[in-house]
């Protein structure tokens, strides 16, 4: 019982988070679908219907309206398509690169705590699969992996236009990661109180609980907003879609894959917005915290557990939200004025935080 | 904290390797085969006929961004220690102030160079 607790526990568990996070990327995509049709004054996917469910009298045809099966029929068109691997393209490299995009796309989720739990005697423990004391290094470090399979999809396909995609978002995604990572140098230097027992560190449940009162968006706004800005860079979001910009490069660094491998990337592409937006709800809007400086309404206990990781989910589901209004608000930018906003605007403002700050936190810790 | 806290971490990694692997092999096990031909296996340029090599020449400018990004990136791994242990520092004494700024200084003294140098100027 002692070795199922500490070996096969911990891969149920991992099974379960990659499930959960991947039906939420499927959903984000039936989302994203269905928000561009009400933004555009169309109605979405509306037509795809399973056998049984289906015919359920009301319930059936509100769900097939509401385009909840559309995912299904998506994966399995990916599934049973012919699955091409062109003659001109590095084989070895073109089918390793899907894979590389989604390792570490399906791998950061480790450490990101999605909700808390009190006990009896009042310590509140974490809801998260490995709580390690440098959560958001671990975060910064993995996700920015993903960077190796765009490298290598664009290069290994031998040709122009997903070389071009390739080594633009490349490009984009390492001038964003710096203003990113320097943008919450000072959240994490609020976070870590000079107290006796404080081990917060980097650890991104410490910073959820700095956040009972102040939510680090109000207190923090310039973090905010540089983080923000990078993390729709790092997803390769519209108004920074540099690695696909299709009506240029037709599909950028995807252009020769097909199938399953195509979905790869689609699949992996889909799960950094859900974690990128979960650790921008950890770091700035609370995390699973009820409402700034309103205690949550729920007992402790198991129901504040699962009422913590719900509120946490509901925050993820806006912020899901926010990234598709975003999509249809801004045009793209053109390549030069996503390099100038990344090195000639983010990157000053981010250093210039970061003085500033720290000679506020001395100021504030020695008068 | 010991190495056991990281054992998820690796069951998440393998996890996430081998459904990759599982999904790409069911996809070849059930999807249409592939078949070949001059034109399926010539690279895609809208319906031209491709032409000269698949890697074409590239701007210096995206070595640049890499060696810059090199540079400040190594900065920003400095200072996450740094972050950790500064207010710590502070209780102690407040002098502990200047040997950071004298770091931000040299940070910002790059950052400026780089910036009048052009090294990213992308509008020419």
């Amino acid at each position: 019982m002692d070795w199922f607790t500490a070996y096969m526990l911990p891969v149920i568990y991992a099974v379960t988070m990659i499930v959960v996070v991947m039906s939420i990327a499927g959903y984000s995509v039936l989302a994203e679908r269905k928000v561009s049709g009400w933004i555009q004054h169309r109605t979405g996917p509306n037509r795809t219907a399973l056998p049984i469910i289906g015919a359920i009298p009301v319930l059936g045809p509100f769900l097939t309206r509401l385009g909840l099966f559309q995912p299904l029929a998506d994966g399995l068109k990916f599934l049973f398509k012919e699955d091409i691997t062109p003659g001109h393209v590095r084989r070895g490299y073109f089918i390793a690169a899907p894979i590389i995009a989604i390792v570490p796309a399906l791998t950061t989720m480790v450490v990101l705590p999605f909700g808390q739990y009190t006990d009896a005697e009042g310590v509140v423990h974490p809801l998260v699969l490995a709580n390690i004391d440098i959560g958001i290094l671990f975060i910064l470090a993995v996700s920015s992996l993903g960077v190796y399979g765009i490298v290598l999809a664009g290069w290994s396909a031998n040709s122009k236009y997903p070389f071009l995609g390739g080594i633009r978002s490349s490009a984009q995604m390492v001038s964003y990661e710096l203003a990113m990572g320097l943008s919450i140098l000072p959240v994490f230097m609020w976070a870590a109180v000079p107290e006796p027992g404080n081990l917060n560190g980097l650890s991104l449940f410490g910073v959820v609980q700095v956040q009972q009162g102040f939510w680090l968006a109000m207190w923090q706004p310039v973090s905010a907003l540089i983080f923000l800005v990078a993390v729709f860079a790092e997803t390769n979001r519209l108004p920074f879609d540099m690695a696909e910009s299709e009506t240029d490069l037709v599909g950028g660094f995807h252009t020769e894959y097909g199938s399953f491998k195509f979905g790869l990337f689609f699949v992996a592409e889909y799960a950094h917005i859900v974690i990128g937006s979960a650790v921008f709800v950890v770091l700035f809007l609370g995390g699973w915290n009820f409402l700034p400086f309103i205690p949550a309404p729920w007992p402790d206990g198991m129901v504040g557990a699962v009422m913590s990781v719900l509120w946490f989910l509901l925050k993820i589901f806006f912020f899901i939200f926010f990234f598709i209004w975003v999509r249809w608000t801004l045009p793209r930018f053109r390549y030069d004025q996503v390099m100038t906003l990344g090195w000639k605007v983010l990157l000053p403002l981010a250093v210039a935080n970061l003085i500033f700050n720290t000679l506020l936190i001395a100021l504030r810790d020695t008068l | 904290m010991g190495i056991g806290d990281y054992y998820p971490i690796l069951i998440q990694i393998l996890l996430a390797a081998s459904i990759a692997l599982v999904i790409l092999g069911v996809s070849v096990f059930f999807g249409q085969k592939g078949t070949k031909g001059a034109i399926r296996d010539s690279a895609y340029e809208c319906g031209m006929i491709a032409e000269g090599s698949g890697h074409a020449r590239f701007a210096v400018k995206f070595y640049v961004t890499a060696m810059l990004f090199i540079l400040f990136d190594i900065e920003v791994v400095f200072l996450l220690p740094w972050v950790m242990v500064f207010r710590e520092f502070l209780a102690a004494s407040l002098p502990i102030l200047l040997p950071v700024l004298f770091f931000l200084g040299v940070l910002v003294i790059g950052l400026l160079y780089e910036l009048k140098k052009g090294a990213i100027e992308w509008e020419a």
